[in-house]
């Protein structure tokens, strides 16, 4: 199992979430984050203040699936939320050690 | 014509003398009564009078139209302070001090409305010297639903003693502006109970009182004669001056200068904008205290002015800087209310639209060159805006002043209006500076110490509306912050704490 964790632009999640369904992904998780990389912050001026506001709003999207799939899942998340300009993101892939429903107590893969 | 005969003569005559009967008893009936009330010609001389606003001679009683107005005019002019000012400045603060802002807001209305009652409005609208008023109306003894010819023939004094109210508690809650998110909240009331007594009610009866030693157009004897429409000096001047003093000996907020403190929500702002620009109109159309022409000229030059004056300020944005903010907007249109206040019902409309534009431009350049230059922490710019607008106000209202808008000026001020009008102005604007800086460092140094004037830098960081207040503004999780149930009204901190540790043991 692996987990993939990708952090995108707040509006490409939409996208994002229809490719994943239509590749049959049948669950997510999804977090509102802030964060800075190559973009750095923006500039708000309040009357005579200035501020860089260093950390700007993303979305990290988080779904462990079998290791037969990462690929086509890395592949669906990168086409889906490319835009060509800076700040589109990232996707780390790391390794799932167990998984357990807790519905019904199924692990490993079954459980994903 | 034709002949009557006699038996019709007979009538006729009998007709004639039945009505002499009547007038000759009627007159008896007349002659009963204890006043002969005025004749007709004296009648209709005081109904013109109350259409023209002038001066009665008989019919002493409150003008209903008048009143609709002035009672209008007071909930408009206390809708500018709650909520209209909290939401504007609650805006401009961060999210952890929402609360404190309108506490202080909330905690001038109760503080004034009390002094108001007990004596200020005496001290500032009874006879006495010409600095301050007398004790005649202490309690509002004797201030009922008939008019005080001294200030408005038509106008009950109780709506006139609460309409002056609501410019005494928007007064302080300015100040609130320059020293918002780091001032203990003891300490702000304090402040504000003496301030009223040693700055607001001697500087408003100068002004306006009938006796008062600088109000030139209704005083003869008046020693400096300036004019004052709606509170460039009493209002707009004596509060930013002390709130730049007030912020100076405050100090910086913690954190000034190195982290974000940006407006948490600008959209309250906008509102509380809207709110402060239709409440002005209570504020100077109603300071002619009739809605007469003078006010129907305050009402058109205030709207002149502040039009002008939101759009200039976010244009300087635009051209300086790439872009119009909509603080800029709101900025702009505060500018342009506060300087149009001292002339509002003295200029014209064009002069209105001079106004504005000054109104858009000086303010603009002190809230973001000369505030940066000195580098003092005036929170959300009360100097910037209510004692530069203001002090600008008051002078371009000694050059733009015309009689033929108001002739009220040819009365006293026939010599002063035009010529030299502006120096009186100067000295009036000098006065009001040293009583607003000397009486606030005094004021503030007295409460620094003895009980201090910030709250520790813990409790600062924390935010206000906790440590002052024990509420929060907002929470970021439906029904409240996570936590559990302690009882009814937890007395204090120390007993919740010890509350929650044993039921944790």
């Amino acid at each position: 199992m692996k987990k993939i964790e990708a952090i995108i632009k707040p509006f490409k999640l939409d996208d994002v979430k229809d490719r994943l369904r239509e590749i049959g992904i049948s669950g997510m998780t999804v977090y509102e984050v802030k964060g800075f990389g190559r973009t750095g912050g923006k500039t708000e001026v309040y009357r005579g203040s200035s501020y860089v506001v260093d950390f700007v709003p993303k979305v990290r999207v988080e779904i462990v699936v079998q290791d037969t799939v990462v690929t086509e899942v890395v592949t669906a998340i990168i086409t889906a939320a490319k835009t060509g300009t800076i700040g589109d993101g990232k996707v780390f892939v790391t390794p799932v050690d167990e998984a357990i429903r807790i519905r019904t107590g199924e692990r490993g893969e079954e459980a994903v | 014509m034709r002949i009557l005969g006699s038996r019709q003569r007979a009538m006729t005559i009998a007709s004639l003398l039945f009505a002499l009967l009547s007038i000759a008893g009627a007159a008896t009936a007349l002659a009963d009564t204890p006043a002969a009330p005025p004749d007709l010609a004296a009648r209709v001389a005081d109904l013109e009078a109350y259409v023209t606003n002038g001066a009665p001679k008989a019919l002493i009683t409150p003008g209903p139209g008048h009143n609709a107005w002035m009672m209008t005019s007071t909930a408009l002019v206390l809708f500018m302070t709650l909520p209209g000012l909290f939401l504007f400045y609650g805006g401009l603060v961060r999210r952890k001090n929402i609360l404190s802002v309108a506490a202080q807001c909330f905690g001038c209305a109760g503080l004034v409305t009390f002094l108001w009652w007990a004596f200020g409005y005496s001290l500032v609208f009874a006879g006495g010297s010409p600095v301050l008023g007398g004790f005649k109306f202490a309690f509002l003894n004797g201030v009922t639903s008939m008019p005080n010819a001294d200030y408005a023939a038509w106008v009950s004094q109780n709506v006139f003693s609460m309409y002056q109210l609501m410019f005494a508690i928007i007064t302080p809650a300015l100040i609130v502006g320059a020293i918002a998110e780091r001032m203990k909240y003891s300490a702000m009331m304090a402040f504000i109970a003496v301030w009223m007594l040693v700055v607001y009610f001697p500087l408003a009866h100068m002004v306006w009182g009938v006796d008062g030693m600088m109000n030139g157009v209704w005083n003869a004897k008046a020693a400096i004669k300036s004019i004052d429409f709606a509170g460039g000096t009493v209002v707009h001047m004596s509060s930013g001056w002390s709130a730049l003093v007030l912020c100076l000996i405050l100090g910086k907020r913690s954190g000034f200068g190195k982290r974000v403190f940006a407006p948490h929500s600008l959209v309250l702002t906008m509102i509380g904008t809207g709110m402060l620009w239709v409440g002005w109109y209570g504020f100077n159309a109603g300071s002619a205290v009739a809605s007469d022409g003078i006010a129907a000229n305050a009402f058109t030059t205030t709207t002149l002015a502040t039009g002008m004056a939101a759009c200039v300020w976010p244009l300087l944005e635009w051209i300086t800087r790439g872009k119009p903010t909509v603080l800029g907007f709101c900025s702009g249109a505060v500018g342009g209310l506060v300087v149009i206040t001292p002339g509002a019902g003295f200029v014209t409309p064009s002069s209105a639209i001079l106004i504005g534009i000054l109104a858009g431009l000086v303010p603009f350049l002190a809230c973001t060159k000369m505030k940066a230059f000195f580098n003092y922490d005036d929170a959300l710019d009360t100097f910037g805006v209510h004692g530069v607008g203001g002090t600008m106000g008051a002078l371009l209202t000694g050059f733009l002043a015309n009689p033929e808008v108001n002739a009220n000026l040819n009365t006293n001020l026939a010599g002063v209006v035009g010529k030299t009008l502006w120096l009186e102005q100067l000295k009036a604007m000098g006065l009001t500076v040293v009583m607003s800086v000397a009486a606030t460092t005094v004021i503030a140094l007295a409460i620094k110490a003895t009980f201090g004037l910030r709250p520790s830098v813990e409790a600062e960081e924390e935010g206000l509306d906790q440590t002052d207040h024990g509420e929060a503004g907002y929470h970021p999780e439906e029904g409240g912050a996570h936590g559990s149930y302690v009882g009814e009204m937890a007395p204090s901190m120390a007993q919740v704490t010890s509350a929650q540790s044993a039921e944790r043991a």
